[in-house]
């Protein structure tokens, strides 16, 4: 089976100030058609711009290596229509709804506006299609929503309308931004459960990316962390948690607190998380990892596989259990 | 709606109120006085001057003076000149026209141009924006009047393009002899407009909602005119509207550089004849057009803005 979503050695530079930073360093990744693959890491790690390079929303000025494809076609090499009607295929849900919807238009607009302007459906019918799938996310009353502007919503309907104007475009692949981390703890899990829900109904892939291992592992079928740049392991997203096979990965781990011991004090990974481009020769990890020995700094691990995923460290099996 | 309309046009009247109150009284304050300037430095009798006094509410206490001026002017009555013992609405009337066209086609001149460079220079990083950059920090630099002599010395006398002086008959003679002083007008203005709007359509470009509807396939000359130029209106209405208010002012000066009967020009005469109820006619009714022109602005804000609304509704 062909996956939907096929990421392969990708690599993306940054010009910053007139250098050329590596933020992505040989991603490779593939998601098939229904599946949710999570996407965890510290901030800085890459995950978003693994998203914006799928989406084909890199900073201007970007330069990548490697191949994307979607379902068979090279997104790098879409242009115009094919690119407009690539990302309908494809929609994303950003972080911080606020900030990613334009302040002085209507929430009717910003729904319908693909639709109108890439679909050519009329205006009444958009918004339609709008009310009735707002409905779906559990917002009432959505004709009046409709001519509403954001700032009249809170955060977490915004972020509801966010799916749905996601959703109205009857994609294929979600790319999901940390859609819950701006919002209180009360409605992410509220706004969660409903991407969740929609999602499996639909059979639409997801790739989701969050900081929250546990999160991950409730949503996805199969979980990626990365780590300066790098995917470091994939695994089931159930058995990540308590199997990790990377020292990254476990340090994250341990790194959350638990509810259900007392912490005197709690635990962090020593040092601070790296950008692809301060990376090491070697193993990217080996600057802060409680495991490290000098044949880890000689060469870069390549990504292999090992049980049912895959992973870049050269002691994890001795690492097992330890 | 109708509530923020409401106080933003009481605001308004207070404005107009406070500066009128601002204007009479400065020229009260001001040296030399009417008599003087209308018996042209001879001594008159006493009796003569007590009937001028009289016939002019000279001999009345300050604030009576006032609210009689005041009074007159709600209705159109802004006194009698009296050097001249003409109406002064009369003589303001005969020439606001020339000062209305003159700051309209240099606000024309001012939105056009200075919008257009700007979202040039906003949308296209590198030559043409340096090129946009360098024009305006140039044409920034040109007071209206030196503005108006080298565009004097340059089209009008060395290529002869444009008639030097006067304000023309009909349509296409105004437009002809317009465009000079309307150039030199708005040269600053035009250059401000640009900047901000440059700065302004390079913000939004970066905002994440932009990225959203890129990530939505809009295509880009769409996501220009929904989503930058639109949420830039609302700074760049700002420094339009406010450099356009005060051309009202600035063209007294190009007007006389052109030798036009505008407000403006007659404003800088009525002042050096000691012509007081010309100078306070005049400057009320410049600081009317100002301050109405600012309304306007924040009515404008109120359509372009939607949270505008909400926060005169939450006080």
């Amino acid at each position: 089976m062909t996956p939907l979503l096929s990421i392969d050695d990708l690599t993306v530079q940054l010009s910053v100030e007139g250098d050329l930073r590596t933020v992505l360093h040989g991603v490779s990744l593939e998601i098939s058609a229904g599946e949710a693959v999570g996407l965890v890491g510290e901030s800085g790690s890459g995950k978003s711009m693994t998203a914006r390079a799928v989406s084909r929303i890199l900073p201007s000025g970007a330069v990548t290596f490697g191949s994307i494809s979607f379902d068979g076609r090279d997104v790098s090499a879409l242009r115009g229509g094919a690119l407009r009607q690539y990302r309908g295929e494809v929609a994303m849900i950003f972080q911080d709804p606020r900030a990613h919807t334009n302040p002085v238009r209507t929430i009717g607009d910003f729904m319908t506006e693909a639709l109108r302007t890439n679909r050519g459906v009329p205006g009444v019918e958009a918004r339609r299609r709008a009310a009735a799938l707002l409905e779906e996310v559990g917002i009432t009353e959505g004709d009046r929503r409709l001519r509403q502007h954001p700032h009249e919503l809170s955060s977490g309907m915004l972020q509801r309308v966010m799916i749905a104007t996601a959703l109205l475009t009857e994609p294929r692949l979600l790319l999901a931004d940390e859609p819950t981390t701006a919002l209180d703890v009360t409605t992410q899990a509220e706004v969660m459960a409903i991407l969740d829900d929609l999602r499996r109904e639909r059979g639409l892939a997801l790739l989701f990316i969050t900081h929250d291992l546990e999160l991950a592992g409730a949503v996805c079928d199969r979980t990626a962390v990365m780590y300066a740049g790098q995917i470091v392991e994939v695994q089931a997203a159930g058995t990540l948690h308590d199997r990790p096979r990377h020292p990254y990965t476990a340090a994250l781990v341990a790194a959350r607190p638990r509810i259900d011991a007392m912490a005197t004090r709690l635990a962090a990974i020593p040092g601070r998380p790296l950008s692809a481009f301060e990376a090491p020769a070697g193993c990217a990890f080996a600057t802060r990892c409680l495991h490290v020995q000098d044949r880890c700094r000689e060469a870069r691990p390549a990504l292999r596989p090992l049980g049912d995923g895959v992973v870049r460290c050269i002691r994890a099996e001795e690492l097992v259990g330890v | 709606m109708l509530r923020f309309l409401l106080r933003r046009l009481a605001m308004l009247v207070a404005t107009l109120l406070v500066s009128s109150f601002v204007i009479y009284g400065s020229l009260y304050l001001a040296p030399g006085n009417p008599i003087a300037a209308l018996t042209g430095g001879r001594t008159p009798s006493p009796e003569a001057i007590a009937i001028l006094e009289a016939r002019y509410n000279l001999d009345e206490p300050f604030l009576v003076r006032y609210g009689l001026w005041l009074k007159g002017a709600v209705t159109g009555d802004l006194g009698v000149s009296i050097p001249l013992r003409q109406e002064v609405s009369d003589l303001i009337t005969q020439r606001a026209g020339v000062t209305a066209a003159l700051v309209l086609y240099a606000s024309l001149i001012i939105l056009v141009v200075g919008i257009g460079l700007g979202l040039l220079a906003g949308l296209r990083a590198g030559a043409v924006d340096t090129t946009v950059v360098v024009v305006t920090t140039i044409s920034a630099a040109f007071p209206a009047f030196v503005a108006a002599i080298v565009l004097l010395l340059v089209f009008a006398v060395n290529l002869g393009w444009f008639p030097a002086t006067g304000e023309g008959d009909g349509f296409v003679d105004t437009i002809r002899h317009m465009t000079l002083p309307a150039v030199a007008l708005g040269f600053t203005s035009m250059a401000l407009v640009a900047r901000v709007t440059r700065s302004s359509v390079r913000e939004e470009l970066g905002r994440e909602h932009v990225q959203t509807a890129r990530s939505r396939g809009i295509p880009f000359r769409l996501i220009v005119r929904r989503h930058v130029l639109r949420n830039a209106a609302i700074p760049i209405t700002t420094i339009a509207g406010l450099t356009i208010a005060s051309l009202i002012a600035v063209a007294a000066v190009v007007e006389r550089a052109f030798a036009m009967n505008g407000l403006g020009a007659y404003l800088v005469t009525a002042a050096s004849n000691k012509d007081f109820a010309v100078v306070q006619g005049i400057a009320l009714v410049l600081v009317a057009a100002f301050v109405i022109m600012n309304t306007v602005v924040d009515l404008l804000y109120a359509l372009l803005d939607p949270r505008v609304k909400v926060g005169s509704r939450a006080q």
